[in-house]
């Protein structure tokens, strides 16, 4: 089964999705950065979805999950990267992902989860 | 049937002096001087006098039917519509058309003058004839108009909506006029693609120029802010005139934890913060001034 690639960076965690998210990725990929977090202990998760390019309400609402599930795990997370398309197709589905720091693009997220972190 | 020859008949033998009638009652008409050239009508009259004389030979009945007759009907339909797209009114189109009634009448009244129900006949016949054509001439003058009109409007939309660099990381758009949806899809997608290709921190949307803003409008505004954050880009509005301070406010509108600044100066200025930047004058200003 396919699997998206949870990288660690020294304190960070880096996750590049690379592939369509499809509903059954997106659970797992919750599931594994969960399971990541717990173990490494990380202060921060960036997320990269820069080759997303269509999303759905389940996939936008798996995205602001796995946000609140990093923040609960005491853990910053930053998405970066995203398509106008897909913003425009979050809002109209009336998905404003308010409370997650978003950056556009990787160099500009590590930046602003140093600042969060205090590092 | 002896009828329906007449007409063909009729045009075939006077065509000439048909023409030569028509074109002099065109060019009578003082109105239309300055937007008609002699050498034009004379064209126009002579190719669209032959294909209807052609059209006539086939059938001439009310109907107008068969392909002579949509030959009539497609040079008729561009002719308005070249003459709508240079300036006519509508009457000087159709009067091309009715224009040709009055030769066709006396070439008519010369052939049956012996025959009075049958020039009665006739008469009505290509009266009949002519005010159809005449139709088709309007609704094709009104077809090319509202081609311009929608050309205008693609422009316009295509002017209205410029996405500008700023500084580096800083964009802005300035929107003049009403705002509705979809201008702002376009506005929309134009400063997210400007926010990708630019890498910029800070969107200035500016509204000094929108007359009024109402729920919809500010629904349109939070929905472009809502996206532009969730690229990674913070979004100000700038422009915000008294007026509609408090239309916003009476209306009830959140707009919550937008920045909004009255200028776009006071913009470009919270907007240089974000990104660490200042401007200052060279020198310092002398002292007592």
């Amino acid at each position: 089964m396919e699997q998206i690639p949870i990288l660690s960076l020294g304190e960070f965690l880096l996750v590049t999705i690379q592939v369509e998210l499809h509903d059954q990725l997106a659970m797992r990929l919750q599931e594994d950065l969960t399971q990541k977090l717990a173990r490494t202990h990380a202060k921060g998760v960036l997320i990269d979805i820069s080759a997303l390019e269509i999303v759905d309400s389940f996939i936008g609402r798996s995205l602001a999950h796995i946000a609140s599930i990093a923040r609960i795990m005491d853990s910053a997370t930053v998405l970066v990267g995203m398509r106008p398309a897909v913003a425009i197709t979050l809002v109209e589905l009336g998905m404003t992902l308010k409370g997650i720091r978003t950056a556009l693009n990787v160099d500009k997220g590590m930046q602003l989860l140093r600042e969060a972190t205090g590092r | 049937m002896p009828q329906t020859m007449g007409m063909g008949a009729i045009l075939k033998a006077h065509e000439s002096e048909i023409l030569r009638d028509w074109i002099a009652r065109q060019l009578a008409d003082t109105s239309l001087r300055e937007l008609l050239n002699e050498n034009e009508v004379n064209e126009q009259s002579r190719s669209f006098l032959a294909l209807f004389s052609n059209a006539a030979q086939d059938s001439y009945d009310e109907e107008l039917a068969g392909q002579h007759w949509d030959d009539v009907r497609a040079a008729l339909s561009s002719l308005s519509k070249s003459r709508a797209l240079a300036g006519f009114s509508p009457i000087e189109t159709a009067t091309f058309i009715f224009s040709l009634k009055n030769p066709i009448f006396s070439a008519l009244r010369r052939a049956f003058a012996s025959d009075a129900k049958r020039l009665n006949e006739e008469t009505w016949l290509s009266s009949t004839v002519l005010d159809k054509l005449g139709l088709v001439t309007v609704e094709a003058y009104q077809r090319g108009r509202e081609q311009v009109i929608e050309r205008q409007q693609q422009e316009l939309l295509d002017l209205s909506t410029p996405v500008i660099k700023l500084w580096d990381g800083i964009v802005a758009v300035p929107l003049i006029g009403t705002l509705d949806s979809e201008r702002t899809q376009i506005v929309m997608e134009n400063l997210l693609e400007s926010i990708v290709q630019n890498e910029a921190t800070v969107a200035i949307i500016d509204i000094t120029g929108v007359p009024t803003v109402d729920t919809l409008v500010a629904q349109h505004l939070l929905k472009t802010v809502a996206a532009a954050r969730m690229m990674g880009a913070e979004c100000i509005i700038s422009g915000i005139r008294p007026q509609i301070a408090q239309t916003i406010v009476h209306l009830g509108v959140d707009l919550g934890n937008v920045t909004t600044k009255s200028t776009l100066a006071d913009a470009l200025r919270i907007a240089l913060a974000r990104c660490d930047l200042a401007v200052g004058a060279l020198r310092p200003a002398p002292a007592g001034a």
